[in-house]
C-alpha cells in the first residue's frame, strides 16, 4: 500500500503505513499463491440489481440456518450415543439417555440442543419461504433453471434430515413416527417395501435402525447438502440475481466496464512488471 | 494471434521465474541436527549435550528466521535463477520435433487418457459396489427366523383371550418386544389329515393401516374378565397373559377400527390383521413368523383364513391393488 506523500511522512504516518504492510504481507502472499483473496472479493462485491429487496435475503437466512445445524449438530455428535440397548443401571435406553443427559446435565446442553431441534423447522421453514420469493418473483425462468432443480433437491434432503433426526432421541414419539413414515414409504407401489426394508435394515426397526439413521442424519445427508449447496451458490453468482418483477430496470445489461489500469482482483498492491516482458509478449503466439 | 494487452495473468506468468523459487537455504538443516543433538543429549547426558543441541537449534532457528524474513524486512532477497539444458536449435526454435501423425492413430496420449479413465473406472467400481453392497444388502439377506416360546398349552383356558407381550430376539433386547393377542380354540380337525390338533388364533397387534399398536377394546384383567391373568418364564424370558375381552380392536394413531377375529370394520387399514403361525413343540405353544390375511370367514377353529405371505403394513394383498407390490423383499 504505498501512499505518495508531499511532505515527509510524520513517525506516525511511518509507523501506520508498516503496521499496513504487515497486515497486508500474509494476504498478499496467500493471494499470489491461490488466487482466494481474489475469489472471496469476487463473490462478495459481485454486483447486483439495484432494486433487489429484503425478500432476496431469505436464501442467505436459509443458509445461516443449515450452517446452525452443522455447528450444533457436529457438537452434539460428541456427546449423544446411537444405541438402543438397554442400559442395565437404569433400566433405560442408552439412546435416550444421552439426550436426557444433554438436555438436564450438560452444561448449556439445553442449549444447544434446543436449536438444533427448533433450527431445525427454521430451516425448513425459510427454504420454503425463499422457494416462495423465487417462484413469485419469477426468478426460476431461464436460464435459471437448473437452480430451481438443485433448490428442489436441497429441499428433499434437508426434509430427509428431519425425517433421520426425529427417530434419534430414541422416545415413543420418536419411535412410533418413524415406524409410521417408513410404513408410509413402504406403501409407494413397485419399490416402496424394497425403500422401506433399505430404511430400516431389516424387517424390523431395531438398534440398526437407530444406527443407520444416525449416519445417515449426520454424515451422508449432510454431505449431499453441502454439496448441494456449493452447486446452488455457483449458479447464483455465475448466473447472477434477479431483479424484482417490478423492476423498471432493462433486464440482461451489464454496467460499463471502466477504462484503465486492471488490477488483478483482490490483488492489493500492483504486481511490479519487469522490464523484459513487454517483449516477450508482442512475439506472435509466443503466450497464447 | 494478434499481440495483445497483456492480460494480468500473463503478466503475471511473465514475472522473472527467479522470483519464484525459493532460496537454497541450509539452515533448516542446521535447526534439525540440533534438535537431534538435544534429543540424543537427553539420553546420553541432558547437562551439557542436551545445552549443546539446544544452542545450535537455536541459533540456525534465528537464522532460518531472518532469512525467511527478508522479504518481509524488505531485505534484498539473493535468489539462484533455474538453469535448464536447452534444446532449442535455429532450425527448430521452440526444440521440438513435430512428426506428421495419421488422424485415426493412437497416439501416446490417447493412450493415456484412455488407460487412466479405465482404471479409474475399475478401482472406484471395485471400492464402490462392496460398499453399497455393505449399505443395503444385510438388511435383505440373513434375516433370521425367531422362535418364540409361550409355555404350556394346558395354561390356557378354553376361548378365552390374552394380551401377551414378549421379546422376540433376547439378543436384540427391549427393541424386538412385540404384543399378540391370543385364544386358545381347543382341538379342531385339521383339514387335510382330519386329526384332531390344538388350534390358537395369534393376532399381531400391529396394525395393517402404517403399523402403529393397536388396542383392545374391552376390560382387562381378572376383575373385569372373570378369567386370571399370569406370567410364564420361557426360553425367551418373562412372558406376561392379561386377560381381555375383546370387543375390536382400535389403532390410536390413525382410527382403524378391527373385529375380534381381526377382520377391519373402519378406518383407513386395508385388510385384516396379521396373525402367527405356531406349532406345539412338547406341549408348549411356539410363534414362528406371520403371515398376512385380507379376510377371516368365521370365528375361532371354525374360521377360513387364506394365508397370504407376509407383507408391509398398508400393502393390499387381494383386489386389483395387490398388482402395485409384484415383487416384496425376501422374508424370513
Amino acid at each position: 500500500m504505498a501512499t505518495t506523500y508531499r511532505r515527509k511522512p510524520t513517525k506516525a504516518e511511518i509507523r501506520r503505513q508498516k503496521m499496513e504492510e504487515l497486515v497486508m504481507f500474509p494476504i498478499d502472499w496467500l493471494e499470489e499463491r491461490s488466487g482466494l483473496i481474489g475469489g472471496l472479493k469476487y463473490f462478495l462485491f459481485r454486483n447486483v440489481p439495484s432494486d433487489i429487496n429484503w425478500m432476496q435475503t431469505l436464501g442467505s437466512a436459509a443458509l445461516t440456518a443449515f450452517l446452525v445445524q452443522a455447528i450444533t449438530g457436529v457438537i452434539l455428535a460428541m456427546y449423544y450415543v446411537p444405541s438402543a440397548d438397554i442400559n442395565p443401571r437404569t433400566g433405560k435406553p442408552i439412546a435416550w439417555e444421552s439426550i436426557v443427559n444433554i438436555t438436564d446435565h450438560l452444561t448449556l446442553g439445553w442449549l444447544v440442543r434446543g436449536m438444533h431441534r427448533w433450527g431445525a423447522s427454521v430451516f425448513i421453514i425459510l427454504m420454503f419461504l425463499h422457494m416462495g420469493r423465487v417462484f413469485l418473483f419469477g426468478a426460476y425462468k431461464y436460464p435459471r433453471e437448473l437452480n430451481w432443480i438443485i433448490g428442489v433437491l436441497i429441499l428433499v434432503n434437508g426434509m430427509m434430515e428431519g425425517f433421520t433426526g426425529y427417530l434419534l432421541p430414541w422416545d415413543q414419539t420418536a419411535y412410533w413416527a418413524t415406524v409410521v413414515g417408513i410404513n408410509l414409504n413402504g406403501t409407494a407401489p413397485f419399490l416402496g417395501p424394497w425403500l422401506a426394508q433399505f430404511l430400516r435394515g431389516g424387517q424390523e426397526i431395531s438398534g440398526e435402525t437407530l444406527t443407520r439413521f444416525y449416519s445417515l442424519h449426520m454424515l451422508l445427508i449432510p454431505g449431499l447438502i453441502i454439496g448441494l449447496i456449493t452447486l446452488h451458490l455457483y449458479l447464483v453468482v455465475r448466473l447472477g440475481v434477479t431483479s424484482p418483477p417490478w423492476s423498471k430496470e432493462a433486464a440482461g445489461g451489464e454496467p460499463e466496464e471502466e477504462d484503465g489500469a486492471r488490477l488483478r482482483p483482490g490483488l492489493t498492491r500492483p504486481v511490479p512488471r519487469p522490464s523484459g516482458a513487454s517483449a516477450m509478449q508482442a512475439e506472435p503466439g509466443g503466450q497464447e | 494471434m494478434e499481440p495483445e494487452q497483456p492480460s494480468p495473468d500473463t503478466e503475471h506468468e511473465s514475472l522473472p521465474e527467479e522470483t519464484h523459487l525459493p532460496s537454497p537455504t541450509l539452515y533448516p538443516i542446521g535447526f534439525a541436527i540440533g534438535i537431534v543433538v538435544l534429543l540424543v543429549g537427553l539420553i546420553i547426558n541432558p547437562l551439557l549435550i542436551s545445552s549443546i543441541g539446544a544452542a545450535i537449534a537455536i541459533v540456525f532457528a534465528i537464522l532460518w528466521a531472518r532469512e525467511a524474513t527478508a522479504e518481509l524486512r524488505g531485505e534484498p532477497v539473493v535468489v539462484e535463477p533455474e538453469r535448464r539444458e536447452s534444446r532449442a536449435t535455429a532450425a527448430d526454435p521452440h526444440g521440438v520435433t513435430l512428426e506428421e501423425v495419421p488422424d485415426n492413430a493412437v497416439t501416446r496420449s490417447v493412450f493415456l487418457e484412455g488407460a487412466t479413465l479405465g482404471l479409474g473406472a475399475a478401482i472406484g467400481g471395485l471400492i464402490t459396489l462392496p460398499v453399497a453392497g455393505f449399505a443395503v444388502l444385510p438388511g435383505f439377506l440373513g434375516q433370521t427366523q425367531h422362535k418364540v416360546d409361550l409355555g404350556p398349552i394346558e395354561k390356557f383356558p378354553l376361548g378365552k383371550w390374552f394380551i401377551s407381550t414378549f421379546i422376540v430376539d433376547p439378543a436384540e433386547g427391549e427393541v424386538s418386544r412385540r404384543t399378540v393377542f391370543l385364544r386358545n380354540n381347543g382341538n379342531v380337525a385339521d383339514p387335510e389329515t382330519k386329526q384332531q390338533v390344538p388350534s390358537f388364533t395369534i393376532i399381531s397387534n400391529r396394525c395393517v393401516h402404517l403399523g402403529c399398536p393397536v388396542q383392545a377394546n374391552g376390560p382387562i384383567g381378572q376383575k373385569y374378565t372373570g378369567t386370571a391373568s399370569f406370567k410364564e418364564h420361557t426360553l425367551n424370558g418373562p412372558v406376561e397373559f392379561q386377560s381381555v375381552i375383546p370387543a375390536g380392536y382400535g389403532c390410536p394413531c390413525h382410527g382403524g377400527q378391527y373385529d375380534p377375529e381381526g377382520n377391519r370394520i373402519a378406518g383407513p387399514p386395508v385388510r385384516a390383521l396379521d396373525r402367527y403361525d405356531f406349532e406345539i413343540n412338547h406341549g408348549r405353544l411356539v410363534l414362528l413368523s406371520t403371515y398376512s390375511v385380507s379376510k377371516v370367514v368365521g370365528t375361532g377353529g371354525q374360521a377360513q383364513i387364506y394365508k397370504y405371505k407376509d407383507v408391509g403394513p398398508g400393502e393390499h394383498v387381494d383386489g386389483p391393488e395387490q398388482f402395485f407390490y409384484p415383487i416384496n423383499p425376501p422374508h424370513h
